[in-house]
């Protein structure tokens, strides 16, 4: 199992269009991938729903994990998204 | 005798009148103990199949769209495909719930969930609602109504306009929008001025109006009248009317009077102003500025990043011109991935391709996702270079455009050596575009901001008419792409100096051609002349005014 801890910058969190992004790239990997606020419950990255549900805001650290081929690209590629202002 | 008033609102102005169209509020709840269709299984499929026919169909309007209204739109549609969302229906649907119903109970539930987020939430929760109105329409046969896309126009009355619903009218149809719910910042608010559709929101009992009511919709008092009398309707109109009936015969490409044709293209500064340059009947886009991309982050955005932003403009005109200006930042912009150093005087200092010559790396991106963004379009993709200044620079960009597969470079003449000597850049170019509004700048010696210096900024001063006409001597397509373009007199002008097309902000491109569409070349050349003969630029407009006799009939 790969995680990633990242802080999310940008200015309207995991909403509107970054959290677009960030489920789109999710939901391309075949293996299941979750986020959630660090030490708080985790979702699917692969729900809009569930992930404007947990209301990421900015300033706020998440985690990201996956599990299977391909975790680590992956996991950049959303960390990257998450991290991007 | 007049009904009464109804007041929300104004938040576009002008005039609408014509008779009401009621937009259709979300789809009726289905009963908890709603008769499944078939088995289990098929109507977990009808469910999951209608929750992917409206999935694709709003990701297609939300493709077409562009924008932030695009960006809803696409997020609209991962809400459609959710997997979390389709996992409540089929588990509902397997304990035997009819598809409308498990459909209708799973969207509940999320929309629980967000709504516990609160207001930060609540656009979304609208958002979400309108899927799942969609979904249940598609369920049960009918399509969330759409208005007459033949008819007359008409006043479109609704609780609240979701983009959805804003995205897929036949814009031209719509006299006015009026909702009961939305405020000054709401989507149906902001769609409107960018359409330039008059509307009033925050307006109660208008859904009470019965449909086909004749209604006079004043966007900026916020007044609403049902059945008004007819004298207040003409006056209402008349005010607004006299130019927009002149406005409304200019259609179709830039052209003389006589048939010769100047492209009239848009100034847009991201995709989002796509849509009112289209409506305004744009050909093209003249000056396509890119520094949206890169402002506010710390990282220059990467190829793929600038691909999905040039591709929307490139498809939006399959076949016309899109001239995209390269990034023009500079130390009065400081990017954190541009350093440049410290200048006290930023607009003669290292800005545009200057800096881009020294951060060579930032431009082979750029020029790298330009051409792989046209692959595939019809639009002729034009690439150009700001602050070019010599011959050298204009071989170096050149250069640069060649090596990146990009067919045809230009440059901004906005420095008055380039203007000067534009026969020695020509060589290495295929296009060039005069930016009005530094060329005075730099002409005059006047900084653009300040006030006290405005008068130099005036485009008519033939000083600056001369440059223009020495860029187009230099014998290459030249185009204008500054506020002077936009002066429907001075656009006159300019054709009559050679400039090949024009390039201004969507709103004013309906009086332009309107402007052109009535003067001759021949006229227009007569009137540069005497612009060009005049000492002042007050005198060189009254001069080139007397030779264009079609902008009294214009208002103008």
């Amino acid at each position: 199992m790969a995680e990633r801890k990242v802080t999310v910058v940008s200015e309207v969190g995991l909403h509107a269009r970054p959290a677009a992004n960030f489920v789109r790239a999710a939901a391309k990997a075949e293996i299941p991938v979750t986020v959630g606020r660090v030490g708080e419950d985790v979702v699917s990255a692969k729900s809009i729903l569930a992930v404007l549900g947990i209301d990421v805001r900015q300033g706020d650290e998440i985690v990201i994990t996956a599990d299977g081929e391909g975790a680590e690209d992956l996991l950049d590629e959303l960390a990257a998204i998450a991290s991007t202002p | 005798m007049a009904e009464a008033e109804y007041r929300g609102l104004g938040v576009s102005p002008g005039i609408g009148f014509a008779p009401v169209y009621r937009l259709a509020d979300g789809a009726p709840e289905p009963p908890a103990d709603a008769v499944p269709h078939g088995d289990a299984s098929a109507e977990s499929a009808r469910a999951l199949d209608a929750l992917e026919r409206v999935a694709s169909w709003l990701e297609g309007l939300g493709e077409r769209t562009g924008g932030e209204a695009g960006d809803i739109l696409l997020a609209q549609a991962l809400m459609a495909r959710d997997p979390g969302l389709a996992d409540e229906v089929r588990r509902r649907a397997a304990e035997g719930m009819a598809a409308a119903r498990a459909v209708y109970e799973a969207f509940m539930k999320y929309r629980a969930l967000l709504d516990r987020a609160g207001t930060y939430l609540a656009a979304r929760v609208a958002d979400l609602d309108d899927v799942r109105d969609r979904v249940l329409a598609d369920l049960y046969g009918v399509r969330r109504p759409t208005p007459p896309a033949g008819g007359g126009p008409y006043v479109l009355i609704a609780r609240d306009l979701a983009p959805a619903d804003t995205a897929a009218l036949d814009r031209d149809l719509v006299a006015a929008f009026v909702t009961e719910e939305g405020g000054p910042t709401g989507h149906t608010a902001i769609i409107a001025r960018l359409l330039g559709i008059p509307a009033v929101v925050a307006c109660p009992g208008a859904t009470s109006i019965p449909p086909g009511t004749a209604v006079l919709v004043d966007g900026s008092t916020g007044a609403v009248t049902p059945a008004p009398a007819p004298e207040r309707v003409g006056e209402a109109l008349r005010s607004a009317g006299t130019r927009a009936a002149a406005l409304v015969a200019a259609r179709g490409p830039g052209t003389t009077a006589d048939g010769y044709p100047v492209p009239l293209l848009a100034n847009i500064g991201s995709p989002e102003e796509l849509a009112l340059a289209l409506d305004h009947g744009a050909e093209g886009v003249g000056l396509f500025r890119t520094e949206f991309l890169f402002l506010d982050r710390a990282d220059p955005p990467s190829e793929d990043e600038q691909i999905a932003a040039y591709r929307p403009v490139l498809r939006a005109f399959p076949h016309g011109r899109v001239v995209v200006r390269v990034l023009d930042a500079g130390a009065d912009k400081p990017l954190a991935f541009l350093p440049g150093g410290r200048q006290d005087n930023p607009a003669l200092g290292e800005r545009g391709l200057r800096l881009l010559r020294r951060h060579p790396q930032v431009l082979q991106t750029q020029l790298k996702a330009l051409r792989r963004a046209a692959e595939g379009t019809l639009a002729r993709l034009d690439v150009m270079a700001p602050m070019v200044t010599d011959a050298a620079d204009a071989a170096w960009f050149a250069a640069r455009c060649r090596a990146a597969g990009l067919a045809s470079a230009g440059a901004v003449v906005e420095v008055p050596a380039a203007a000067l000597r534009a026969r020695d850049l020509a060589p290495h170019l295929d296009f060039v575009s005069v930016g009005t509004n530094d060329l005075a700048q730099y002409t005059f010696a006047a900084d653009r901001g300040l006030g006290a210096l405005a008068g130099f900024q005036d485009p008519w001063h033939p000083a600056l008419l001369d440059l223009v006409a020495m860029t187009v001597a230099a014998g290459k397509p030249c185009g204008v792409c500054g506020e002077a373009a936009a002066d429907p007199a001075l656009a006159c002008v300019l054709v009559g100096l050679g400039v090949s097309s024009l390039s201004l902000g969507s709103s004013a491109l309906p009086l332009v051609r309107a402007a052109l569409a009535r003067h001759t070349q021949q006229q227009c050349a007569v009137a540069a002349l005497r612009a060009r003969a005049a000492p002042t630029a007050g005198s060189a407009r009254e001069a080139a005014c007397a030779e264009l006799p079609g902008l009294a009939r214009l208002g103008l």
